[in-house]
C-alpha cells in the first residue's frame, strides 16, 4: 500500500506558462530519463501496472506524441532539411503542446503522470549540438518541476548491445550522425552517447536526478524503482 | 546564443512592422522593386511562411489546438527555419534582406496573449537585430476600417478570439489590435524603430523610406558582381 501525503505545491523552472493555477495541480509528475535502450518504456509499463494495481490513476506521456506537430517532426527527421535551431524549437513546441494539453490536465485531475523522458533529453541534445545553455534553460523555463526524476544510467557498451538486439541497426539520430563525429556509425554512437551522458551528469546535480543503475536485469531495476518510488511518495 | 551583431554580417537586414492595414506590405514591396531595379541583391521574406512549418500551423489553427505558448513556439519554429536556411546565410553572403514583419510581431502578439516578455526576448535572442526597422504608425481607427470595411471573414486566431475578449469576431479584432498597437508603441524606443506616419500618401511615405535607406545603406556595395 502506498500512502499518499498532502501534495506539495508545484513550481515552474522559469517563467512558466500563462494561465495555470499551480495550486490546482494535485497529481504527481514522475519522469523517467535515459537513452534509447536504457529500458525506459519497459520500466514505465511495469510501474504503471504496479500503480494501477495499487489503485492509482496514471497517464503516460512521451516525446513526439503531440497531435500538433509530431507527424511533421517525424517527416522532417527523415530528410536533412532542418537546421538545429528549427529542430530544437519543433521539439519544444511538441513538448509544450503535451505539457498543456496532457500533463497539466492530468495533474489537475490528480493523476500520476509518468513521463517517458522530459526536458532533460531535449536540453542535452541541444547543448551537445552547440545551443547556448542559457537559451535552452530559458526556453524550458516553461516546464513544471517534476516531483521525481529517475535516470536510468546505462553504459554505452550495454546500450549498443540492447539497440542492436532490438532491430540490428543503430538509429541515425541516437548515434548523433548529424554531428559528424565519425563516419562510422558505431564509433559515432559511442562518442555521441558519451557526450550525452556527460551532459546528464552535469544536469543530474542541477536538477536532482535519482540515478538508477540500468545495467542490471529488468526485475532488479524494477524492484529498485518501486522502492524509491514508494519512499518518495511517502516523504512528499 | 552566440550573438551575431549586424557588424559581423556583410548584408543588411531591413524590417517593417505595424498593424494589419497600416500599409507596410505595400511599402516594403516598393522598396523591393526599387532595389531590384538598381541591381541590388535583394531577398524578401514574410512572417509565417516557412513551408515546412506551415502544415502544423494550419492544423493547429484550424482545430484551435493552440495555446499562447504553443502559438508562440510554432511561429518561432517557422521563423527559425527561415532564419537558418535563408535570412542568415543571405546576410552572410551580402544580400539586402527585406522582412515583412520580424521578431517584434511575435513580441507584440505573444505578449498580448499572455506570454512573458523576457521569455519571448530570450526565445528570439538568436535573431540578429535589423539595421533598420520601420514602424508604420497609423491611427487605430484607420487601420481597423481598412481591414473591417470589406467585412472580411476573420479567422479565429487572426481576430484574437482565443483571448476571449469578445464573442463577436469584429469586436474581438478591434480590441486585439488595440492591445497590439500599445505593445508596438512601448517597443518603439526600446528597439529604435524608425516611426513612419502611415496616414500620408503612399508615394510620400515611400520617398521617406527610400531616403532613410539611402542614408543608412551604401547601396552600390550590394549590387550583383556577376554579370546577368
Amino acid at each position: 500500500m502506498i500512502v499518499r501525503k498532502q501534495h506539495p505545491l508545484k513550481k515552474f523552472y522559469g517563467k512558466g506558462l500563462p494561465g495555470v493555477d499551480l495550486s490546482k495541480l494535485t497529481g504527481r509528475l514522475v519522469v523517467i530519463e535515459g537513452a534509447d535502450g536504457s529500458g525506459r518504456s519497459t520500466q514505465i509499463a511495469l510501474l504503471k501496472d504496479w500503480l494501477e494495481k495499487e489503485g492509482h490513476a496514471t497517464v503516460d506521456v512521451g516525446l513526439v506524441r503531440s497531435t500538433l506537430v509530431s507527424a511533421e517532426l517525424e517527416e522532417a527527421k527523415t530528410g536533412n532539411i532542418l537546421g538545429h535551431l528549427t529542430m530544437s524549437l519543433f521539439y519544444a513546441t511538441d513538448f509544450a503542446d503535451q505539457l498543456e494539453n496532457t500533463i497539466i490536465p492530468a495533474l489537475r485531475s490528480g493523476f500520476i503522470v509518468l513521463a517517458d523522458r522530459y526536458i532533460y533529453t531535449l536540453m542535452a541534445r541541444d547543448i551537445v549540438r552547440g545551443s547556448d545553455k542559457s537559451w535552452v534553460e530559458s526556453l524550458y523555463g516553461m516546464a513544471l518541476i517534476p516531483d521525481a526524476i529517475f535516470y536510468l544510467k546505462v553504459s554505452p557498451e550495454v546500450l549498443v548491445e540492447r539497440n542492436l538486439m532490438k532491430d540490428a541497426t543503430l538509429d541515425y539520430w541516437e548515434s548523433g550522425m548529424d554531428l559528424g563525429l565519425s563516419r562510422n556509425m558505431h564509433n559515432s554512437f559511442m562518442k555521441y552517447q558519451r557526450m550525452i551522458q556527460q551532459e546528464f551528469k552535469r544536469m543530474s546535480e542541477v536538477y536532482h536526478f535519482k540515478e538508477v543503475n540500468g545495467n542490471r536485469s529488468i526485475r532488479a531495476v524494477s524492484r529498485d524503482l518501486q522502492v524509491q518510488f514508494q519512499s518518495f511518495m511517502e516523504e512528499a | 546564443m552566440p550573438t551575431i551583431t549586424p557588424k559581423d554580417l556583410k548584408g543588411k537586414l531591413i524590417a517593417v512592422e505595424g498593424l494589419d492595414g497600416s500599409g507596410k506590405s505595400t511599402q516594403i514591396y516598393l522598396v523591393k522593386r526599387w532595389l531590384e531595379l538598381q541591381n541590388v541583391k535583394v531577398f524578401f521574406t514574410e512572417w509565417n511562411s516557412s513551408l515546412l512549418v506551415k502544415n502544423a500551423t494550419r492544423k493547429g489553427k484550424k482545430r484551435q489546438l493552440l495555446t499562447p505558448t504553443t502559438f508562440s513556439l510554432i511561429h518561432c519554429t517557422d521563423f527559425a527555419d527561415r532564419y537558418e536556411r535563408q535570412i542568415l546565410p543571405l546576410l552572410q553572403a551580402g544580400y539586402v534582406v527585406l522582412a515583412d514583419r520580424y521578431i517584434y510581431t511575435a513580441f507584440a502578439r505573444d505578449a498580448v496573449r499572455g506570454c512573458n516578455r523576457d521569455w519571448l526576448r530570450q526565445l528570439y535572442s538568436f535573431a540578429v537585430r535589423p539595421a533598420l526597422t520601420f514602424f508604420f504608425e497609423v491611427p487605430l481607427e484607420t487601420a481597423l476600417s481598412r481591414i473591417l470595411d470589406n467585412r472580411p471573414e476573420l479567422k479565429y486566431f487572426e481576430a484574437g478570439m482565443d483571448l476571449g475578449l469578445s464573442t463577436d469576431p469584429y469586436e474581438s479584432f478591434r480590441l486585439f489590435q488595440k492591445m497590439i498597437n500599445r505593445e508596438y508603441h512601448d517597443m518603439a524606443k526600446e528597439f529604435g524603430f524608425t516611426v513612419m506616419d502611415a496616414s500620408q500618401p503612399v508615394h510620400v511615405q515611400q520617398e521617406q523610406v527610400r531616403q532613410t535607406i539611402f542614408n543608412k545603406v551604401d547601396l552600390p556595395q550590394y549590387r550583383w558582381r556577376v554579370k546577368r
